[in-house]
């Protein structure tokens, strides 16, 4: 139960981090979101904060969510999310958070959509392994068996080929390496799941 | 969304550090802070500049230098900040921009 925000991937790059090494980094864009509704546990059974991201044109959105925002009093937004927080209180509509939540040298986990890979084989999908490609072997990628003989049928969850990527997939423990309050920036050590521009939700780790 | 590496180079920058002005075939003198346990001690590596390579913060440099009769060439992150100072030793107008044809010169302070 943590602070998230949403922001977009702007792409990977080069870091040099406290101790003079140059480390693979993730740079990530957080635009401001802004508290749209706080829930507390007395009147929703559990603490977090409704945070809207991005914009849109309010004719786009359906009339209780206009009337929703309107409530709020803030400006329509893209997205809506929530992020369960243990202390709801300290958070009141209308407020925006930004990047500064986030500090150099914490850890964050970092959610996003992993980048589609279509219909793919067991080598791409689940890492089976390739057959010989010389001594007379002629399938290369081919799953191998089913199963084992003499059972008359395939055992459920085996693993086939069929689409693999675009799932939601989680990243945790990722260094903040740099936090740059003015352009919005985070800047985080590894890789993050999802194309670049994709949409991530960078969580505060949990201590 | 457009200019998202705009974004990350604009970032980079502030990584970059500022050096004098080199060029390969030059000889130069890098001070590289080298920490033995505790104690920091600056580490100089004096030598030709044999490339240049990559851009930005990535940008690499590889120097070479005779240490006891024997060819050595580092390859050294230009913006680390593990680094203290560069100093330029002697320049030389070279040509080619990856002099490879130092390698075969053993005396290198003495080439034109």
């Amino acid at each position: 139960m943590a602070l998230t925000l949403m922001g977009r991937k702007v792409g990977m790059t080069q870091w040099f981090d406290g101790e003079g090494r140059a480390v693979a980094a993730t740079v990530l864009l957080v635009e401001p979101s802004v508290v749209v509704q706080v829930k507390r546990p007395e009147r929703d059974g559990y603490g977090a904060v409704q945070l809207g991201w991005g914009t849109i044109r309010p004719k786009l959105l359906s009339k209780p969510l206009r009337g929703h925002f309107a409530r709020a009093g803030v400006e329509p937004r893209r997205r809506l999310y929530e992020a369960r927080v243990s202390d709801p209180d300290s958070y009141e509509v209308g407020q925006t958070l930004g990047v500064e939540v986030f500090s150099e040298g914490e850890l964050v986990d970092v959610t996003g959509t992993s980048k589609g890979k279509g219909f793919t084989g067991t080598i791409k999908r689940w890492g089976f392994s390739y057959r010989p490609k010389s001594h007379g072997h002629k399938l290369i990628r081919r799953p191998g068996t089913a199963g084992p003989m003499g059972l008359r049928k395939v055992m459920k969850g085996k693993k086939m080929p069929g689409h693999a990527g675009a799932q939601t997939v989680t990243v945790r423990n990722l260094k903040v390496l740099k936090v740059d309050g003015e352009r919005g920036l985070l800047v985080v050590q590894g890789s993050v799941p999802g194309p670049r521009k994709g949409i991530v939700k960078i969580r505060k780790h949990d201590a | 969304m457009t200019g998202m590496d705009d974004l990350i180079r604009a970032l980079e920058e502030e990584q970059l550090r500022q050096w004098p002005e080199f060029k390969p075939g030059d000889i130069i003198r890098i001070y590289e802070r080298v920490s033995e346990g505790a104690r920091e001690r600056l580490q100089p590596f004096e030598g030709v500049v044999l490339k240049l390579s990559g851009s930005g913060t990535r940008q690499m440099v590889t120097i070479r230098r005779i240490a006891a009769g024997v060819g050595v060439e580092r390859t050294i992150p230009l913006h680390s900040p593990k680094l203290e100072k560069i100093e330029v030793i002697k320049r030389h107008r070279i040509r080619q921009a990856r002099p490879y044809w130092l390698r075969r010169i053993t005396r290198l302070h003495k080439i034109q």
